[in-house]
């Protein structure tokens, strides 16, 4: 699996490239900069792209916006984006173009090496992994939202690890459920919430977020 | 329209009138009290003339749109009793208050030079800016006077009055507004005065806060981050001594000191969003806004016009302020939504924010609203709360000088522009086609005409000299304002 970086502290992209090559990942371009970090995700069209929120020159939002900019060239391009504090903003506007394929952590996941792959390897291949601070603010802001309300405390434990981006099984794992148990769950929250039903476990988390998403 | 500036016109050159007998009046009074001792008359004609000004200012202000400060010192504050309960005033004591009250009051009015400048607004009015807007409408007496006397020149005049009041007229309503602001609102001295007042008390504010603020920092570092970073520290170093000894332990450890720094970097990043949000460093105050209202547990909207991005230290004060607002919304209002909204007028910043709570919040109580307000003041800002019993609640926060917009000075071509521009009237038409029209008609009527005056050799040059004259007036006005008008546009730009 081909994987750029863009990353301005030394220190840290070295250690982001060590833990990807450590697990077998291909590191095929790590910048320090917004402008190149969008000439490499253009011509290197990465498997996925690893992507801190600031950089240099401007830094302010310079990785984002780059990465905003590439999705738009090469639609679908998984990114994952790292940065030292998430806002729900940001993730609204990285899930804007509804396409999935879409990353956005807290920089302290990177503690984690195996969770932190796997979150690599799952918006690879098209899906999301949203940071539990997001979701949890997602859900502290639909506190008044009425359907949300209705749920029960299991469900609202499975809907944010679903919002997450996880899978049925995973999810399953995680809360010491069997994986139909988890299946009867997410059924039960799509009638609560309204929501057409789809097996697709990425169309399913993007419905998710976007009924978060819509205050 | 024309009619509206005819009648607004013929309105304020009567209130000029009114002012001149409040000038005379005032004269009268001031003679009074300073050649025959009549003191105690003289606060009540200040009192007089300022209510008279006063009426100018909003006059200039609702019909020329030109904003008037007033320019008038602060109001003495009352003499305060020694502590055996007498009053000193200068080197006399007195039992009552009442005379160095009376005595501060009258050093107050009599000192302050916007006394002065006011009696002469009044003085000057009916010749200044009131002539000045009134003039359509004085044309129109004439014109109707002469007609009604049974002289057809009348109809000249009132024709001249529809001119004036169909291209002249609404610019004179204006002019009426500058005028009157060059001689009433404050000067630069008494403006720089009580900017120095405010300033040094928003200074001392600003220090005050700024070193809490450090202080709260500081010890949020000692005691959380610093505190736990070393604690990481002492469990990585035992880790290392049980390595070899006891592999699975130092595991342990080690998994116990990644837990302790996520928390140290939990707590840092909270401390940063109260020092300065990421997202104003990194978007700008609309935003920051937007982000806030997205973690606000309110149906929040938001609507940004800005030109651009703000002074840093600017930004970071106006959205803490509207921060501070939310949470006293959400706490207190009971309100289910709420609405924010930047806009920008001129170089003023103003936000609003407004919820459908209940209402009944109270400036004066609690500290959250005055620490906004002291906040505020640094950048000479001030925040205007509405809160009726029963909601909903409005907080205005206006910011002056938020934008930088630069403003044309006052050059010798604007000078030349605004005469050319005021004058060019009179020697175009009066003096030139009007006297040519009487002159060709052959009536006897010779009126001003200035040339219907001279001697017969010399009347067609003068009618004609006067025509060269406005042409050339009116052209040169023209061209300084497209000069003018093409300089602001680059300068937009």
């Amino acid at each position: 699996m081909r994987v750029v970086i863009a990353e301005d502290l030394h220190l840290l992209r070295e250690g982001l490239v060590h833990l990807l090559r450590a697990h077998g990942l291909d590191v095929v371009a790590a910048v320090d900069s917004g402008p190149e970090l969008l000439e490499a995700l253009v011509t290197e069209r990465p498997d996925v792209a690893v992507v801190d929120v600031r950089l240099p020159p401007t830094f302010t939002d310079e990785g984002l916006q780059a990465a905003l900019a590439a999705r738009k060239r090469v639609p679908g391009l998984p990114v994952l984006v790292l940065s030292q504090h998430v806002e729900q903003l940001y993730a609204r506007e990285l899930l804007a173009d509804g396409s999935g394929g879409i990353g956005y952590l807290l920089k302290d996941r990177v503690f984690n090496g195996e969770q932190f792959i796997d979150a690599v390897r799952r918006v690879a291949a098209g899906g999301t992994a949203m940071d539990p601070e997001v979701i949890a603010k997602l859900l502290a802001s639909n506190a008044r939202n009425e359907p949300v309300g209705r749920l029960t405390p299991r469900e609202r434990e499975v809907l944010e690890l679903m919002a997450e981006g996880r899978s049925n099984a995973a999810i399953g794992q995680r809360l010491f459920l069997s994986e139909s148990a988890v299946g009867k769950h997410t059924a039960n929250i799509f009638a609560k919430l309204d929501l057409a039903p789809s097996d697709d476990d990425n169309r399913r988390v993007l419905a998710v977020l976007a009924f978060l998403n819509d205050k | 329209m024309a009619v509206r500036a005819l009648v607004t016109g013929a309105v304020l050159y009567c209130v000029a009138v009114l002012g001149q007998l409040v000038a005379v009046v005032a004269l009268v009074g001031t003679v009074l009290s300073s050649v025959l001792g009549l003191v105690f008359l003289f606060p009540s004609v200040v009192r007089l003339t300022r209510r008279m000004t006063r009426l100018n200012r909003r006059l200039a202000h609702e019909w020329s749109g030109v904003e008037i400060d007033e320019p008038y010192l602060p109001e003495p504050p009352p003499p305060v009793p020694l502590p055996d309960g007498w009053y000193r005033d200068g080197r006399s004591l007195y039992r009552t208050p009442r005379i160095p009250a009376f005595n501060r009051r009258l050093s107050w009015l009599l000192k302050d030079p916007a006394t002065w400048r006011d009696f002469g607004f009044l003085w000057a009015d009916m010749w200044a800016g009131g002539l000045v807007a009134g003039a359509p409408a004085i044309l129109v007496v004439i014109g109707v006077v002469q007609l009604a006397g049974g002289g057809l020149i009348g109809l000249l005049w009132l024709a001249l009055a529809l001119g004036a009041a169909r291209w002249y007229a609404p610019w004179a309503v204006r002019t009426y507004g500058v005028i009157a602001r060059v001689m009433l609102g404050s000067t630069e001295k008494a403006r720089l005065a009580q900017q120095v007042n405010r300033l040094a008390k928003a200074r001392t504010d600003v220090v005050d806060s700024q070193a809490a603020e450090l202080r709260r920092i500081e010890r949020d570092l000692h005691d959380g981050a610093q505190a736990r970073l070393v604690a990481v520290g002492m469990t990585i170093g035992a880790a290392e001594e049980l390595m070899e000894s006891d592999p699975v332990a130092a595991k342990a450890l080690l998994a116990k000191a990644r837990d302790a720094s996520s928390t140290a970097l939990q707590e840092l990043r909270q401390l940063v969003r109260g020092i300065h949000p990421p997202v104003l460093a990194e978007r700008g105050l609309g935003d920051a806004l937007r982000a806030l209202a997205l973690d606000t547990p309110l149906r929040t909207h938001v609507t940004v016009e800005l030109p651009g991005r703000l002074d840093a230290p600017l930004e970071s004060a106006a959205y803490f302020a509207v921060s501070e607002l939310l949470t006293n919304v959400v706490r207190h209002s009971g309100a289910t939504q709420a609405w924010i909204d930047v806009s920008s007028a001129a170089d003023k910043l103003r936000i609003t924010v407004t919820d459908d709570g209940h209402g009944g919040a109270d400036a004066s109580r609690g500290t959250g609203l005055a620490g906004i307000e002291r906040r505020l003041g640094a950048f000479d800002g001030v925040l205007a709360l509405n809160s009726p019993v029963g909601g909903p609640t409005t907080a205005v926060i206006e910011l002056p000088r938020a934008l930088q917009i630069e403003r044309p000075p006052l050059t010798w071509k604007t000078v030349t522009m605004g005469i050319c521009w005021s004058l060019c009237w009179i020697p175009l038409f009066p003096q030139g086609f009007v006297a040519m029209i009487l002159k060709l008609v052959g009536l006897k009527e010779k009126s001003w005409f200035l040339a219907l005056h001279m001697p017969p050799s010399l009347q067609w040059p003068t009618i004609i000299g006067m025509i060269l004259l406005g042409t050339g007036m009116l052209a040169t006005a023209a061209t300084l304002s497209a000069q003018l008008r093409k300089a602001n546009e680059v300068a937009c730009a």
